[in-house]
């Protein structure tokens, strides 16, 4: 039914999961499937769905690291990945923008979604994918050249040459990040002479200037000061009005400011990782459905 | 106790001072040596002069410079693109099992004695370059070939190491951002690799300067200023291995000289090296 409908819409090739349509979506005129979210000050917002799982495991060798997670993210939201260290979220994670293609013994089973257009198949265009889904990761990485190039590097790559051009996208994605004022007087310098803060928000301002629709982040703040990170969530805050962000985490607090949505994974005894709950991030940290997760929850808050 | 936990560290300093002493007492005997030759016939007329004929006191080595620079320039043209695509290679695009079957193939490159590569050189590439560009074959360019050859275990090694020890972030990063792997490898990794590669073209500069046996082979060694890469030509190395054997008085302390100025040459490439791996460092 979802699938037959996306065929229409499209008129290609391209094409979602076929198979039965999970309970918690409804199928629409167009392409996407529509969830709706309880917004923190309790306002239902109905987002499309931009990207989705369903009953997705991943090998790497022998060992399943995740198994069977489903999980529909929704459109110009925060979504964040909540669990103990080595449950999978950083593997679930990099689904999105298959990273794990770089992983030679990493392997994919089941369905990914983005925009209701399965990437796993033969044809996808995975440069073209992470144009679309950015990433931001756990330690700052801007490469060793300065913040102008470091900034301008995604769009250089994609074809946009000159100078001036190149400008006005470094200074549009540097305001965006919230650090244009702090660095507009050395674009020239290395990015690596910047505090660790400041190199986060530069590897954003990298990643926004290559205008992604989607931007993971894998625990983005983990190496980062307390004012730091304020800083980083104001900004993911202000970006969630343009932008898909997901966003794995380990500070329970920060899930609880920043997100609209939580899911809650764990690791089965045979060290899988598994989805426990997912659900609008006040109903997960107030009044969480699985014991598990609220277990893991009031654990951390101590 | 204290004495005898003290003798390891005693024998071994004296060992490495005897190492070092090697090296004073070889650089103080050629000065020595040829210091007094370059006094008499001045600097400017050693370094640039155009005729070198010992037997008539003349003593200008400037073909030599220029010999031993063009065969060295012409090394590095046709051998760092070769190394860097080969380091490129084993870094970035072999599997496993290729990577370990190709490295020691390159090891061993550095092992074969430079009196091979000149026989090789003398009875393979000479001829081709006669037969088939033209000249007596016996050219700076048969020399360039030979040394491309020698010096890329040494690029290629260093260079690699260069490229490996790049933080994997770096990669992580440019893919993520929808950059193919060529323009990972060209924007982002050969970039941040750039004073270790540079430090290898240098090294490599410095065995290609300082070699002597398998250029003598292939070079013709006349002492005139050559005009064309096809031409003859004679290094300052292969000078002095020509006609140590022998040299006496003055056209001996020549030699000296001219291995004075060699020593000047390499270690300004070596101090060049040394600064930009430690360039390398820095930037981490
Ligand atoms: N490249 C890899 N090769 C093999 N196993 C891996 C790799 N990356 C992660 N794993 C394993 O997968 C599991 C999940 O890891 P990860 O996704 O990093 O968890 P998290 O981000 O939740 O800490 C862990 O058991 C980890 O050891
Ligand atoms: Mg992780």
């Amino acid at each position: 039914m979802l699938a037959v409908s996306v065929l229409l819409v499209t008129g290609s090739t391209l094409a979602g999961c076929s198979g039965e349509t999970s309970w918690k979506t409804e199928v629409l005129t167009s392409m996407s499937v529509k969830i709706n979210t309880v917004l923190p000050n309790n306002r239902l917002v109905h987002h499309n769905t931009k990207l989705r799982t369903e009953r997705v495991s991943l090998y790497y060798g022998t060992f399943r690291a995740l198994k069977d997670i489903s999980l529909d993210i929704p459109e110009h939201a925060i979504t964040a990945i909540i669990g103990p260290s080595g449950c999978g979220k950083s593997s679930f994670l990099r689904l999105f923008n298959r990273m794990n293609d770089l992983i030679t013994r990493a392997r994919v089973e089941g369905c990914v979604e983005l925009d209701g257009v399965h990437i796993y198949e033969k044809s996808t265009d995975v440069v073209e994918l992470r144009k679309r889904v950015g990433m931001v990761f756990q330690k700052p990485n801007p490469f060793p050249m300065s913040v102008f190039d470091n900034v301008s590097f995604g769009p250089r790559q994609h074809g946009r040459k000159s100078r001036g051009e190149l400008g006005d996208i470094v200074e549009k994605s540097l305001k965006l990040a919230a650090l244009w004022d702090e660095v507009k007087e050395k674009l020239d310098q290395s990015a690596l002479a910047l505090s660790g803060g400041q190199q986060q928000r530069l590897c954003i301002a990298r990643v926004l200037a290559v205008e992604p629709e989607v931007i993971l982040m894998d625990e983005p703040c983990s190496a980062l000061d307390p004012v730091a990170t304020l800083k980083i969530e104001d900004l993911m805050t202000n970006l969630a009005a343009n932008y898909t962000i997901v966003i794995v985490t380990h500070n329970m607090q920060q899930a609880a400011r920043v997100s609209d949505m939580a899911a809650c994974f764990l690791m089965d005894p045979d060290r899988s990782g598994v989805l426990v709950e997912y659900g609008p991030t006040s109903q997960i940290f107030t009044n969480p459905k699985d014991k598990r997760t609220e277990d893991y929850i009031t654990g951390r808050f101590g | 106790m204290r004495f005898s936990e003290k003798i390891p560290g005693r024998v071994l300093l004296v060992i490495a001072f005897s190492a070092l002493s090697a090296l004073v007492l070889i650089t103080v005997f050629i000065f020595v040596e040829g210091v007094p030759l370059i006094a008499r016939v001045g600097v400017f007329n050693f370094i640039f002069g155009m005729k070198w004929a010992p037997s008539q006191g003349a003593f200008g080595i400037f073909p030599m410079i220029v010999g031993s620079l063009s065969v060295t320039l012409g090394a590095i043209i046709l051998g760092v693109p070769i190394a860097l695509c080969c380091a490129i290679f084993l870094t970035e695009f072999a599997p496993a099992t290729v990577r370990n079957a190709i490295r020691p193939a390159i090891q061993l490159l550095a092992g074969i004695p430079s009196v091979v590569y000149g026989f090789w050189g003398l009875i393979f590439v000479v001829p081709l370059i006669r037969n088939y560009i033209g000249g007596p074959g016996l050219s700076i360019l048969a020399g360039s070939i030979i040394l491309a050859i020698m010096i890329l275990p040494t690029i290629i090694s260093i260079s690699e190491v260069s490229l490996l020890a790049l933080p994997p972030p770096y990669r992580e990063g440019a893919f993520a951002l929808g950059a193919t792997q060529w323009q990972t490898i060209h924007g982002v990794l050969l970039p941040a690799a750039r004073s270790g590669i540079l430090a290898a073209v240098i090294l490599g500069m410095g065995r290609a300067i300082g070699e002597t046996m398998a250029v003598i082979m292939v070079l013709g060694n006349a002492v005139a200023m050559p005009s064309s890469i096809l031409d003859p030509a004679r290094t300052l190395t292969t000078n002095i291995g020509i006609e140590m054997a022998y040299a006496a008085g003055e056209h001996r302390q020549a030699l000296f000289a001219t291995g004075i100025v060699l020593l000047v040459m390499i270690m300004i490439l070596n101090s060049v090296a040394q600064y930009a791996l430690r360039r390398r460092q820095d930037e981490r």
